[in-house]
C-alpha cells in the first residue's frame, strides 16, 4: 500500500522502522550500523542539508563513507520523497539501484561507496570543488570510527586542515564496534577527537543520538573560514533494539521472526 | 616527456578553466610553468596518491577535469582502488598521469619500474588508456583527447629529445600507426621501447626481411581494426613493450588474434623474469628483458625459420 505523502513522518524513528522492515524484508544484516546512525542521518536530512532537489548542482552534498549503513539513507531519502515506495521495497532485488551499499546511479545518492576510507577524500574534493567554485554548498561525510583505521581517511584529514576546507564537515559515528570486535581491542582509536584535533581540525565531541544537539551543533560551525569541523557523535550500536544494542552479532546478523516482532515494539510503531 | 607535458597542459589549461594539476609532491624542474602560471589550480597534494584521487573524484564530479601526476607505480598501484571506485565506477574525467613507464627509472631500482600499468589499467571499464611512444606523440595525443569523457590514464616515457623516426607526432584515439609495411613479420611496438622496434625492422630489412611495424598508443580503446589488419597480413607478429608480458599490450594483440581467429603467430617480446634485485640503465634492462633492437632481430629471425 502506498504511503501518503502527508503520513511520512520525519522522524528517526520512521528511519528505524524502515530499517528493520527492509532488513527483515531482504534478509540482509548491517541492521546494527544502520541504527547507530539513524539519529545523525535525521538531523541531517530533515534538519541540516540544503537540498532542494537531489539534482539541483548546488545542494548541499553528503557522502555515506560507511555504506554498509546505506539503509538509514534510503530511508530518509524516501521519507523526504525523494525516493519511490517501489523503489524502496526493490532494495537487495534482482537489478536494483539499491543494494547493500549506496550506488551514485541512484538519484540522491552523491557519491558510491561501501570501500571503507574512500569517502572523506572525495568529500575533500567536492569541498575543493566548491572553494573553488566560489559555491555557497557544503559538504558532509559520515564515517564510521572503525574507518579511521584507514591510512587515506588521515591523508585527506591533512589535507583539509592544511588547505582549511571550512565547508567541509565530517562526522564520525563512534559506537566503538567494528566487524570482529571492540575498536579499543581490535585497534585503539582513542583519544580519537585528540587525535582529529591534532590534525589540525575542529571537533566537537557529541551525542550522536540527540538530534536537536546535533541540528544545534552543526547550525553554530562556520562553514565559511576557519578548519574543517568534525562531530565525533557517540553512539550506541544497533540503537533502539534492546537485543541488539552493543552487540557485535547483529553487525551481520539478520532477524528471525519473534526478534523482528520485538525490534518493531521497541522502536514504537 | 616532462616538459611536453607539461608545455601542452599550460596551452590546454590556457583555454579551459577546468583543467587542474594535482601531484604527489613529484615533477620538480618539470611542473614549474603550470604552477607559476595557474597557482589557483595547481595542488601540490604531498605524499598521498589515494587522496589525491579520491579528491579528483570529488572534483571531477563538480565538472573540473583534474590530472594527478607521479610516477607510473606510485600513480596507477598505490591508489588502484581509488581509482576503480572513483572515477572508474562514476564514468568521471580524471587523468591518473604517471611519469617513467617501464624501465625509464632505471638505477632507481625495482620499486621504481613500471611495469603492469597498461594491464590494470586496461581492464577497467570505460578507461581510456594513452601510452605515447615520443614527446611529439603525447602532445599530439593530449591536445586530441585531454577532454575525452570517462577517466583515463597517460603513461609518460622520461626523455624529452627522442623521437621515433617516421612517428611524425601521429595520433588517433583507437588508431595504431604504421611507420613501416612489410609482408614478412610485424613489429608491434607501445612506449618509448618502439624505437628498438624501429632498429629492428631496418636490421631485418638489411637482411631481406620485410616487417611492418605499428606503433599503438591507443592501448584503450585499442585499435582492433588496425591490428586486425596486419595480424592476418603476416605469419609472425613480435609485440615489444616494456611491460610484463601478462596483460599489456602482447595480451592484448594476442586476444585481437584470438578472437578474430587470425593465424598470426603472436610472439610477446616483454619482461617475463620476475625481479631479482638487479637493475641498471634502461638500455642493460632493455637488453636484459630481450627488448633491445639485436634481440628483436633474434627472436624475430627465429620464429622466421621455425616456420
Amino acid at each position: 500500500m502506498t504511503e501518503p505523502m502527508e503520513a511520512r513522518a520525519l522522524t528517526p524513528a520512521r528511519i528505524r522502522q524502515i530499517i528493520l522492515e527492509q532488513s527483515k524484508r531482504a534478509g540482509v544484516g548491517h541492521i546494527g550500523s544502520a541504527l547507530s546512525i539513524a539519529d545523525i542521518v535525521a538531523a541531517l536530512y530533515f534538519h541540516v542539508l540544503r537540498i532542494g532537489d537531489v539534482r539541483e548542482p548546488e545542494r548541499d552534498r553528503f557522502i555515506l563513507s560507511k555504506g554498509h549503513a546505506v539503509l538509514a539513507l534510503y530511508a530518509a531519502l524516501f521519507l523526504r520523497d525523494w525516493l519511490s515506495e517501489d523503489a524502496l521495497n526493490s532494495y537487495c532485488g534482482d537489478g536494483s539501484l539499491l543494494g547493500v551499499h549506496p550506488e551514485h546511479a541512484l538519484p540522491g545518492i552523491d557519491f558510491s561507496t561501501g570501500s571503507l576510507g574512500q569517502g572523506l577524500p572525495m568529500g575533500v574534493g567536492s569541498a575543493l570543488a566548491a572553494r573553488l567554485q566560489r559555491s555557497a554548498r557544503r559538504v558532509f561525510v559520515l564515517v564510521s570510527d572503525a574507518e579511521c583505521n584507514e591510512g587515506a581517511l588521515w591523508e585527506a584529514v591533512m589535507f583539509a586542515a592544511h588547505h582549511r576546507l571550512a565547508n567541509l564537515t565530517a562526522i564520525v559515528d563512534l559506537n566503538g564496534q567494528q566487524a570482529l570486535g571492540y575498536t579499543d581491542q581490535v585497534l585503539s582509536l582513542t583519544p580519537l577527537a585528540a587525535r582529529w584535533r591534532a590534525f589540525g581540525w575542529d571537533v566537537h565531541e557529541v551525542d550522536g543520538h540527540d538530534v536537536a544537539g546535533l541540528t544545534r551543533t552543526i547550525g553554530s560551525l562556520d562553514t565559511r573560514g576557519g578548519p574543517p569541523h568534525v562531530l565525533v557523535a557517540r553512539t550506541v550500536f544497533g540503537k533502539g533494539v534492546s537485543y541488539m544494542e552493543r552487540q557485535l552479532k547483529w553487525h551481520y546478523w539478520p532477524m528471525s521472526d519473534e526478534e523482528y516482532r520485538q525490534a518493531m515494539a521497541e522502536i514504537g510503531s | 616527456m616532462r616538459r611536453s607535458f607539461v608545455r601542452t597542459l599550460v596551452e590546454l589549461a590556457a583555454a579551459d578553466p577546468r583543467l587542474l594539476l594535482l601531484t604527489g609532491d613529484l615533477g620538480y624542474n618539470a611542473l614549474e610553468p603550470f604552477m607559476e602560471r595557474f597557482p589557483d589550480r595547481f595542488f601540490n597534494v604531498g605524499v598521498a596518491e589515494q587522496n589525491m584521487v579520491g579528491m579528483a573524484t570529488g572534483l571531477a564530479d563538480a565538472g573540473f577535469i583534474p590530472f594527478c601526476y607521479s610516477i607510473v607505480t606510485f600513480a596507477s598501484l598505490r591508489p588502484y582502488e581509488f581509482i576503480r571506485n572513483g572515477p572508474v565506477l562514476h564514468r568521471l574525467p580524471v587523468r591518473i598521469v604517471g611519469i617513467g613507464g617501464g624501465f625509464d627509472y632505471g638505477p632507481q631500482g625495482t620499486t621504481h619500474h613500471g611495469l603492469e600499468d597498461l594491464a590494470v589499467m586496461r581492464v577497467q571499464p570505460g578507461m581510456t588508456v594513452i601510452a605515447p611512444a615520443d614527446h611529439e606523440q603525447l602532445a599530439c595525443a593530449l591536445r586530441s583527447a585531454w577532454d575525452f569523457p570517462g577517466p583515463m590514464y597517460i603513461r609518460l616515457g622520461k626523455d624529452d629529445t627522442l623521437t621515433i623516426p617516421g612517428l611524425e607526432g601521429r595520433f588517433e584515439l583507437g588508431r595504431a600507426q604504421r611507420l613501416r609495411d612489410g609482408a614478412d613479420c610485424a613489429l608491434i611496438a607501445t612506449g618509448p621501447v618502439a624505437v628498438e622496434a624501429v632498429g629492428a625492422a631496418d636490421d631485418l630489412a638489411a637482411r631481406g626481411i620485410r616487417a611492418t611495424v605499428l606503433v599503438i598508443a591507443s592501448i584503450q580503446p585499442a585499435p582492433v581494426d588496425d591490428l586486425a589488419g596486419v595480424l592476418a597480413s603476416v605469419p609472425v607478429a613480435l609485440t615489444v613493450e616494456a611491460h610484463y608480458v601478462v596483460g599489456g599490450l602482447g595480451s592484448l594483440v594476442a586476444e585481437i588474434a584470438a578472437e578474430r581467429a587470425l593465424g598470426c603467430r603472436v610472439l610477446r617480446c616483454g619482461v617475463r623474469q620476475p625481479p631479482d634485485g638487479r637493475s641498471g640503465s634502461q638500455a642493460y634492462m632493455h637488453r636484459t628483458h630481450g627488448l633491445s633492437r639485436e634481440a628483436l632481430v633474434e627472436t624475430a629471425l627465429r620464429a622466421l625459420s621455425a616456420g
